[in-house]
C-alpha cells in the first residue's frame, strides 16, 4: 500500500491509498490465473496459490502450493506475506470447487470437499488477510459467490449452499471489519467459459443463461471489471455488497 | 534467556504495540499480573482482540512458529487463558511445548 496526501475540491487532505499486493486463491487455471495475468501486468505484487504448481511465470508473481483449507499451510502463507511484503492491501477468494448432482445421488464426501474449498477457505484467508490489513488500517477483500443461489439451481443444492454460506459471510465479516477500513464485498459470476462447467450439459446452461437479463456468457473481463471497482481506493463506502453479473437478481 | 523470559517479553512487546492505539486511560500497565478483561479489566472485546493478534504475530516473529492462540482449547477451558498477562505467558508456553512434542 502507498499512502500520499492529496487535497480535495474543499481543501481538506485526504489519504490516496494504492494498492501494491494483492493475493488470489486458485491460480492454476480458470479466473484466478486470469486474474494473475490481469494484475500482474497492471504492475502490482501478486501472490497466488493452488494444490499444485502452475505452468507459467510472472516476474512480480508468486505462487504457493497448498490446499485452501490446510490452516497450518494458510497461516504459513501469511507469515511470508507479512515478512516478504510487510502487508497485503487486496484478498481475492476465488479457489472454489462445484458438483453438479441431484441430491439423491451426491456423496457426503463430495459435500465436505465442497463446503471446504468454498468456504472454509475464503474463512481461513480473510481472517488471516484481515490480521494483516488491519495492521496497515486499510483492505479490500472480494468473495465468490454465484448466481445458482438466487436462481435456485435444481442440481446444485450443495455448490449453491456454499456460495450462499459465502454472501452471508460476506455480509457479517463486512460489519466486523468495518472498523479497521476493510472493505468485504462479493461479485456472483454468471455461467463463464471454465472448467467449472465442463460437465454441465449445454441446454442446463442454456436454460441458466436464458435467466439473466443479459443473455450472454460471462467473460473474464466481466469479472475483473467488478473486481477493478470493488478494490479501488474510493470504493471505501462500499461493503457487505454482492454484485451479480448478466442482471441476476 | 529462558523461554518464559523470552515468552514474557514478547507478550509485553504486544502491550506496547496495542497500548499504541489505546487511550491513556485504557493503556495496559506490563505486568504478569494485569487483569485483561472483566470488572477489573481495561480492555473491550476489540482491543482484546488487538492484543491476542499482535502476540500471534510476535510469537511467530521471536519462536518461527505460527500458533492460533483462540483455537477450541482455550474456549473450552473453564478458566479463560485471556484474563491476564500471567494467564496469556502460560497459555502461549503449554502451545509452544505441543509445537515442540509434535515436531520432534
Amino acid at each position: 500500500m502507498r499512502i500520499t496526501l492529496h487535497y480535495s475540491w474543499r481543501d481538506r487532505p485526504i489519504h490516496k491509498v494504492e494498492n501494491k499486493v494483492i493475493l488470489i486463491t486458485g491460480t492454476r487455471k480458470g479466473i484466478g490465473r486470469y486474474l494473475v495475468e490481469y494484475y500482474a501486468r497492471k504492475g502490482l505484487e501478486v501472490i497466488g496459490c493452488s494444490r499444485n504448481q502452475v505452468d507459467y511465470q510472472f516476474k512480480n508473481y508468486h505462487h504457493f502450493c497448498l490446499d485452501v483449507c490446510d490452516e497450518v499451510k494458510v497461516r504459513d502463507l501469511f507469515a511470508e506475506i507479512r515478512k516478504r511484503y510487510k502487508g497485503l492491501d487486496v484478498l481475492i477468494n476465488n479457489a472454489g470447487s462445484a458438483s453438479m448432482n441431484h441430491i439423491l445421488l451426491t456423496p457426503l464426501k463430495t459435500v465436505q470437499d465442497i463446503l471446504n474449498t468454498n468456504f472454509v477457505g475464503t474463512f481461513l484467508f480473510s481472517r488471516e488477510a484481515a490480521k494483516l490489513m488491519k495492521k496497515n488500517g486499510y483492505g479490500r477483500i472480494v468473495n465468490f459467490a454465484t448466481v445458482a443461489s438466487i436462481l435456485k439451481l435444481e442440481g446444485e443444492s450443495v455448490y449453491a449452499s456454499s456460495k450462499a454460506a459465502v454472501i452471508n459471510f460476506t455480509q457479517i465479516l463486512a460489519r466486523e471489519l468495518a472498523e479497521f477500513g476493510v472493505t468485504v464485498n462479493a461479485i456472483g459470476p454468471t455461467p463463464i467459459k471454465t472448467d467449472l462447467i465442463r460437465s454441465v450439459p449445454q441446454e442446463k446452461i442454456d436454460g441458466l443463461v436464458g435467466r439473466q437479463a443479459i443473455r450472454r456468457l460471462g467473460t473474464f473481463r466481466d469479472i475483473s471489471n467488478v473486481i477493478d471497482f470493488l478494490i479501488q481506493p474510493q470504493s471505501d463506502f462500499i461493503t457487505g455488497q454482492v454484485i451479480y453479473l448478466g442482471g441476476v437478481s | 534467556m529462558t523461554n518464559n523470559k523470552r515468552i514474557t517479553n514478547v507478550i509485553f512487546s504486544a502491550v506496547e504495540e496495542v497500548n499504541g492505539q489505546l487511550p491513556r486511560k485504557q493503556r495496559l500497565e506490563k505486568s504478569i499480573d494485569t487483569i485483561l478483561f472483566g470488572k477489573s479489566g481495561k480492555l473491550d472485546s476489540l482491543a482484546l482482540v488487538n492484543l491476542i493478534v499482535a502476540v500471534e504475530e510476535k510469537i511467530q516473529e521471536e519462536f518461527g512458529v505460527t500458533v492460533t492462540l483462540a483455537d477450541e482449547r482455550a474456549m473450552s477451558q473453564t478458566n479463560s487463558p485471556f484474563k491476564s498477562l500471567g494467564t496469556l505467558a502460560d497459555y502461549v508456553a503449554l502451545l509452544l511445548e505441543g509445537q515442540t512434542n509434535s515436531q520432534g
